[in-house]
């Protein structure tokens, strides 16, 4: 009797906990280079709410992000410049630098990479 | 007598225990269900629950959830559960293709059919839904040579991340999703098709 009750908590454990794993949106990138070391929080960038608004060559070749996530080294004073983010986060386009909180939104400690969803991890290259 | 007894004890146990077993399957099965009926109002998680989100950082209620923004659009099963090139098509979302507009947008409406003759059907590849989204230059010619036949294909690579996987697996639709690549019967194609 004890053994069928433990294994029921396992099976109830196993099967009750799968479907409320955590996942954040699918191509969601977290870029935390600097973040950590800089004390502000990584920044979590959502390819589902620009690719609605945005074709992906707008910024994969007029603002000139590479295309492998990771492969871009972008730091504050360029967007600040306009450059990269900065092309559409200046206040006019999209809110500008000064509103930290909306793009480094992430969870300290969070490392950078691509949430590929809940059915694949992303891709094997980071 | 006290044979059968005990026989008739060891009975009762066994069935006692296989009556706790398919308790405890009903009750791990409910579990499952229960979690994914909870899940199931929203096909996307809260921003503050998707375990990347600060919950604690101020500026997260002013960010767009994601239901909000795709539980209106075309429903996929995989991915971010939306068909993305038919919502473009279909008008439901209407990108900016480019920022300046002295930047020439190309397109191309073009099919390649990349076949091995293998055990899974042949490759169609339409240049039209990806040049929807991308440029030319963001494939050509550092992932693939502009020359049909120039590039040799590796599922392995694709699955690490290359190739077709620099986005399939990441932002378009994952790999699990076999058939929308390999969508081409092998038996339909001319024997001389082969590379």
């Amino acid at each position: 009797m004890r053994g069928g009750a433990s294994i029921a908590l396992v099976l109830t454990l196993l099967c009750g906990a799968a479907p409320t794993a955590l996942h954040a949106e699918y191509g969601d990138v977290i870029i935390n280079k600097r973040s950590d070391k800089e004390g502000v929080r990584p920044v979590v960038f959502p390819h589902w709410f620009h690719r609605i608004r945005y074709r992906c060559k707008v910024c994969h070749q007029e603002l000139g992000f590479k295309m492998r996530a990771g492969a871009n080294d972008v730091l504050m004073a360029d967007i600040v410049d306009g450059k990269f983010c900065g092309m559409c986060h200046n206040e006019q386009i999209a809110w500008g630098p000064q509103r930290c909180d909306l793009c480094h939104s992430g969870l300290p400690g969070t490392p950078s990479g691509i949430i590929g969803g809940p059915q694949t991890s992303g891709p094997g290259r980071w | 007598m006290a044979w059968r007894n005990l026989g008739f004890r060891h009975g009762l146990r066994l069935r006692r225990w296989r009556v706790a077993a398919a308790l405890g399957v009903a009750l791990a099965m409910a579990g499952g269900l229960a979690g994914v009926m909870a899940a199931a109002p929203s096909l996307w998680i809260a921003l503050e629950k998707d375990g990347v989100h600060d919950p604690r950082n101020p500026g997260l209620a002013q960010l767009q959830q994601p239901a909000e923004a795709l539980a209106p659009l075309p429903r996929d099963t995989a991915g971010n559960q939306v068909r993305w090139v038919e919502a473009l098509d279909s008008g439901a979302i209407q990108p900016r293709a480019n920022l300046w507009t002295t930047a020439q947008v190309r397109t191309l409406d073009q099919d390649l059919i990349i076949a091995k003759y293998g055990s899974m059907p042949a490759v169609k590849f339409p240049h039209r839904q990806h040049t929807l989204w991308l440029d030319c230059e963001n494939c050509h010619n550092a992932l693939f040579k502009d020359k049909a036949g120039a590039t040799k294909f590796s599922m392995t690579a694709i699955l690490n991340g290359e190739q077709c996987g620099v986005c399939h697996g990441a932002v378009s639709f994952p790999l699990t999703e076999c058939n929308r690549c390999h969508s081409v019967p092998n038996e339909s194609l001319p024997r001389s098709a082969a590379r």
